[in-house]
């Protein structure tokens, strides 16, 4: 399948070009996400019953995993309301670029922060305590709160969106999994960005701003790092910029260099393994110790959490790739071929979430229509009862969104591994063994 | 797609789904009755063991607050407030692996309180596991094919 450049389409251009049809997401989004705070900290304290994690932790997580990132990458990050109080503040400005700018401090991130450490370290803070963050609203309302307050502060100190681009734990992994989706923001024709004068698209101009994630559009080659906010869109003033439609996983026949990219695709595997076994096993010792946070079980359960992400899981790789021969580093192999982790990895978010969503689905009817749990009964839906939906499909469609996973890991294994000259077979190998673990803890 | 890749492909998918029936134990049907300790976040037993036919009756006994039991694909579910045992009977006529749920809200992580019900054999995980040794092997053919 060749590429289909959908900004082509008078209707989908004239809607990126428009400032307005964003805004009116971004304004209900920010005040859904308000709302959540405020529902996660006044509402009652049944999970279940309550808004932030209703909305939040079912809701939004099935549209991000299950639709969001597979196909839009990260469309939801050119939504995302957590940046945008910050970089108003930031701006001066809600749409067009005022006239004088606010002088905040508008230093540049410092060059040792400039990967995506520190989003690593901040999802697996967040994965640690990941059973009482989804289950006990208060925590969720925190948490929310701390990230927007965390984007304000961030964007007062620094340039751009320092806390999308380097500290929000959502946007690693939607960066890490949007390289597979079917969406790409590219520039049309390399020569005009190289014979364009002042870069408008990455330094602003007086009809729009410069790209907030700190990407110049001419040298975007993999969706990682940019966040659909469209900007480069509004400001190019050459019209090189466009959304296209592509084939499946097309960045990832670019493999990355990079260990904290890497690491991040280890990160998001075997949380996935875990969640699958603690949350959804039949073992109540490691709920609990996965939920009584900052007793000796909880301490040995993070520390097994660590020890699989950290040890266990890349250490099998390693040793794997051990075995094949090849004229790159060690390091420059396992950086390279973990790109076939990626739609293991995704597909395991897939099958690990639908088990979740389906199951607890009917909840959102309930709260839509008492979101506090205060027995209001706003559409006449808040008595509506707790119903598994579709667990008869839910077998075959975790199987077969896995065996696929499977699939689509092995011919990506056979593509990073032509670019690198080693053998396949291990990597291929450790993803059947990774997949059979996961098939077994969800079946 | 290569088109060997493609062909490759749906010969794996149609080996899985020609698998041969997997052996059926002729184990004669018989009552089978288990007391299910529930108490905030699991159950004990947390997995149960019959043969498909069985008649199975689960006692289900409360240690703290209400809780219940949902069996998903059976859709049949009940409750048991504290300290009264509560019983539900009925026969597993379908095989394989179908977890139960906590079906009242008893606390934080019960959404998470989840035991497993296995009837016969798994047949779900041995074929989906099957499928995919014959989907890996399927793909690496085709890359040789390819080269």
């Amino acid at each position: 399948m060749t590429k289909i450049e959908l900004t082509r389409i008078p209707f989908i251009k004239n809607a990126f070009k428009s400032r307005y049809p964003q805004l009116a997401v971004f304004i209900v989004m920010l005040i859904g996400y308000i709302f959540a705070i405020l529902a996660g900290l006044i509402g009652t304290p049944v999970g279940s019953h309550n808004f932030s994690i209703v909305f939040v932790w079912i809701a939004w997580w099935a549209i991000l995993i299950l639709v969001a990132v597979p196909f839009f990458g990260r469309g939801w990050c050119a939504i995302c309301p957590i940046p945008l109080p910050g970089e108003w503040l930031q701006r001066g400005a809600i749409l067009t670029p005022p006239d004088k700018r606010p002088k905040w401090l508008n230093l540049r991130v410092p060059k040792m922060f400039r990967n995506i450490w520190l989003q690593n370290i901040s999802f697996l803070l967040l994965a640690l305590f990941s059973s009482v963050l989804l289950t006990t609203p208060n925590i969720t309302g925190i948490i929310l709160a701390a990230m927007l307050f965390t984007a304000i502060g961030l964007g007062a100190i620094f340039e751009r969106r320092a806390f999308c681009r380097y500290l929000c734990p959502v946007g690693g992994f939607i960066g890490l999994y949007s390289q597979a989706a079917p969406i790409e923001l590219r520039i049309k024709d390399k020569q005009v960005c190289v014979t364009c004068e002042g870069k408008p698209c990455y330094n602003g101009s007086s009809i729009g701003f410069g790209c907030p994630w700190d990407v110049f559009p001419g040298g975007l080659t993999k969706n990682t790092y940019c966040g659909l906010c469209m900007e480069c869109i509004r400001t190019c003033p050459h019209d090189n910029i466009a959304v296209n439609l592509r084939p499946f996983s097309a960045d990832l026949a670019k493999p990355s260099t990079r260990m904290d990219e890497a690491f991040k695709a280890f990160i998001m595997l075997g949380s996935a393994i875990i969640y699958a076994g603690v949350l959804l096993g039949p073992w109540g010792t490691f709920k609990d110790a996965a939920y009584n946070v900052g007793s000796s079980a909880w301490f040995m359960y993070a520390g097994i959490f660590l020890s699989i992400i950290f040890g266990i899981l890349p250490g099998f790789f390693t040793l794997g790739l051990l075995g094949t021969k090849g004229n790159a580093t060690l390091k420059h192999r396992f950086a390279s071929l973990s790109i076939t982790l990626i739609p293991l990895g995704l597909m395991f978010w897939v099958a690990f979430s639908l088990s979740f969503v389906l199951t607890n689905a009917s909840y959102i009817l309930a709260s839509l229509s008492d979101p506090l749990g205060l027995g209001w009964n706003l559409f006449g839906t808040a008595n509506t009862a707790w119903q598994p939906m579709l667990t008869s499909i839910l077998a075959p469609a975790q199987a077969l969104a896995l065996v696929g996973g499977l699939i689509w890991s092995a011919r990506t294994a056979q593509k990073a591994a032509n670019e690198v000259k080693v053998s396949p077979i291990p990597v291929i190998v450790y993803c059947f063994i990774a997949t059979s673990i996961m098939l077994w803890l969800l079946l | 797609m290569n088109p060997r890749f493609s062909l490759l492909l749906i010969l794996t998918a149609g080996l899985a789904v020609a698998f041969p029936p997997l052996p059926v134990p002729t184990v004669a049907p018989q009552a089978r009755t288990f007391q299910v300790d529930a108490g905030q976040f699991a159950y004990s037993p947390s997995k149960i063991f019959v043969n498909p036919g069985d008649t199975v009756t689960l006692e289900l006994v409360s240690t703290d607050v209400v809780h219940g039991i949902y069996i998903d694909g059976y859709d049949i579910s009940f409750e048991a407030d504290p300290g009264q045992t509560q019983t539900l009977t009925f026969i597993a006529d379908k095989p394989g692996s179908f977890r139960f749920r906590c079906n009242v809200t008893c606390g934080a992580m019960h959404p998470f309180m989840i035991g497993k019900l296995m009837v016969g054999t798994n047949d779900w995980l041995y074929r989906s596991v099957g499928l995919a040794a014959l989907a890996v092997l399927g793909v690496t053919i085709s890359r040789k094919q390819e080269v």
